[in-house]
């Protein structure tokens, strides 16, 4: 489904990724580990064209994704989450979800000024689509209140259900369980599994919370220094001394 | 009496209340002219003209999140447009009003399309470019537009099936334009482009990933602002009678920038209320001050800032909070004495306090 290959790419003098090479099947789940700095996030900026790699090609479903313009990846079915919370922050929860249903929708300025009913249709039809992710995603009952001022654990529902939204066949998700407490992540891995199934998703997964990463993913990729330095399933990769070797080099 | 039946209650009152109020309001804006003085239909006239570029603007700045130093000058172009149409050609009113917001439409696509490719102030400093240039061009091209002198042109006349004076004519004109384009703005923001725009002020990456074309959403909420204040222009045109190059200087654009954020940037009310600010307060500012009116102006600028930061609309709104939540305590303190009950506390959920201990990551040092 995703070929990456060769990706290298340089800020000034720091090379965040070095001829990264991996493939990503139809239906699996592929986690992304590497120390702080490995070049993890600047891998999906990459794949969402929020930066060109100086060299190496992105493959997807056939396509050449690198000649594609940045708001066209999610129409193609890629949909990401942020390290950080990429959230509307003024925007009700429901307009968050709305947004990433952007690209589903046709409506635009002439018609939306005049509001000719086709354009009350597809409202209609975008918010039920919302409120049914809403729903799935336990978020109905904060569906109007702003996105600023929600619990952490809340926030990151709401950044899953924007991205379902987008109804990718691929779904990046960067550090989706970082700063969740203990219980929290069990149940929000639960329910990145329910949601695999239920929607048929590939998963590429950055996360440093190993026991997570272990409990979802089918094979798993390793980064240091922008380098592939580990790629297998996650049990040899856990013992691969290199991948060992990496942690306990960042840690010490 | 329990909350279930006080949310009823309320929500019955809000049913009945709001169209209410719209017809309350509407038969209160078309009475207005038969009861104030000629003076006074006018100046109300040029708050709703103002407030039509300033719908236009804070679908611009508040919505979208950038910034115009020059829709003075699309105000200028509108109103230039409509008297040079008026002047030299036999077209009648109504034409020039389509023909103003076609021209400062394109000409918005014009200077927002390279301006937004590049990011931030660079638009602020292209339309800053463009109000301070577009007065001394007006001057130089003086067989078209009158030069210095400007250009004085027939006012719109009431059709004599009306009955009504020429300044009601023109409030009633205004009015109706006025109308129309809040409704505009209102119904591009209920929709996936207002989306696409708050999107893309509050996170242009997230925006970005979900689809929204940037420099698209960006171009064309420019030129729909470019087009509102063309269309104001043009209403000047019609109820002043005489356009000339001073009229437009770089001062109106910053005015009306002023104007947007002390009546409330991202707010239904705020063009209204900036609209009457505009209007009446560089008079008062001239009659507190004859001398020095800018300094007055200025400060009194400065105090609404200092006193209600979200602008009058906000300070407005958050009255309306007060007041509903003195009323709501009366009548609990009235009906049970007891001190609030839980059931009160809906305000928003608080954060959950993050864990002390971290969750087993390896790799975090
Ligand atoms: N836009 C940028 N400009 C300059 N340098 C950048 C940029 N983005 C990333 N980098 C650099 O590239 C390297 C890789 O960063 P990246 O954010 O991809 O790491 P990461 O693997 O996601 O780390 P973390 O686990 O901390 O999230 C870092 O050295 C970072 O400083
Ligand atoms: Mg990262």
């Amino acid at each position: 489904m995703l070929t990456v290959d060769g990706i290298t790419m340089r800020f000034g003098g720091i090379t965040a990724l070095d001829g990264v090479g991996f493939a990503v099947e139809q239906g699996t789940a592929v986690g992304l580990i590497g120390p702080n700095g490995a070049g993890k996030t600047t891998l999906f900026n990459c794949l969402t064209r929020r930066c060109t790699p100086d060299e190496g090609t992105v493959c997807y479903e056939g396509e050449d994704l690198l000649s594609l313009p940045p708001h066209a990846v999610a129409g193609h079915g890629i949909a990401r989450t942020f390290q950080n919370l990429g959230l509307f922050q003024h925007l009700t929860v429901r307009e968050n979800v709305m947004v990433g249903a952007h690209h589903r929708g046709r409506t635009g300025y002439l018609t939306a000024a005049l509001r000719l009913p086709r354009v009350r249709r597809e409202e209609a039809r975008l918010r039920s689509l919302a409120e049914e992710l809403l729903r799935r995603l336990d978020l109905a009952d904060v569906a109007d209140h702003p996105a600023s001022g929600l619990p952490f654990g809340t926030l990151k529902r709401v950044e899953l259900a924007r991205a379902l939204a987008v109804e990718p066949r691929l779904l990046l998700l960067d550090e989706p369980v970082n700063g969740l407490s203990h219980g929290e992540v069990e149940v929000f891995a639960d329910l990145i599994r329910a949601v695999r199934e239920d929607f048929d998703l590939t998963l590429v997964v950055v996360e440093h919370h190993m026991g997570f990463v272990m409990g979802l993913c089918d094979r798993v990729v390793c980064l240091d220094f922008g380098r592939t330095i580990a790629d297998g399933p996650p049990e040899q990769v856990q013992r691969d001394p290199a991948v060992i070797e990496a942690y306990l080099g960042a840690a010490a | 009496m329990s909350t279930g039946e006080l949310t009823m209650h309320a929500s019955r009152t809000a049913r009945w209340a709001r169209p209410l109020a719209a017809l309350v309001i509407t038969a209160a804006l078309i009475a207005t002219p038969y009861y104030f003085a000629p003076f006074r239909v006018f100046q109300l006239t040029m708050v709703l003209l103002y407030a039509v570029v300033l719908a236009g603007l804070n679908l611009l700045v508040g919505y979208g999140g950038q910034i115009s130093l020059g829709h003075g000058a699309f105000f200028a172009v509108g109103a230039y447009t409509a008297a040079v149409m008026l002047d030299r050609f036999t077209t009648g009113h109504l034409a020039t009003l389509p023909v103003a917001a076609a021209g400062c439409f394109l000409l918005g696509l014009g200077f927002g399309v390279p301006a937004l490719r590049l990011r931030g102030l660079y638009l602020a400093l292209v339309t800053l470019a463009f109000a301070v240039f577009l007065p001394p061009l007006l001057k130089r091209f003086e067989h078209v537009t009158g030069g210095s002198m400007g250009l004085t042109v027939p006012k719109p006349q009431p059709p004599s099936w009306t009955g009504l004076a020429e300044d009601q004519w023109l409030y009633f004109l205004t009015l109706t334009v006025a109308a129309v384009t809040l409704l505009v703005v209102r119904n591009l923001l209920r929709s996936r482009v207002g989306r696409a725009l708050l999107a893309i002020r509050e996170n242009e990456s997230a925006a970005e990933v979900m689809g929204v074309r940037l420099s698209f959403h960006k171009a064309l909420a420019f030129a729909w602002s470019a087009m509102f204040a063309g269309v104001a222009g043009c209403l000047y045109t019609w109820v002043i009678g005489f356009v000339s190059p001073d009229s437009f200087s770089l001062n109106l654009s910053i005015t009306l920038l002023a104007g947007l954020v002390v009546g409330g940037l991202a707010s239904v009310y705020g063009p209204l209320l900036g609209a009457a600010f505009v209007m009446y307060v560089p008079n008062l500012a001239q009659d507190i001050s004859p001398a020095a009116p800018g300094v007055v102006f200025g400060l009194l600028i400065i105090a609404v800032m200092y006193l209600a930061p979200t602008g009058l609309a906000g300070l407005a709104a958050r009255a309306r909070q007060g007041v509903r939540r003195c009323v709501e305590h009366l009548r609990h303190t009235r009906r049970r004495p007891e001190p609030a009950s839980p059931a009160e506390q809906t305000g928003p959920p608080q954060p959950e306090p993050q864990p002390l201990t971290a969750p087993p990551t390896i790799g975090k040092g």
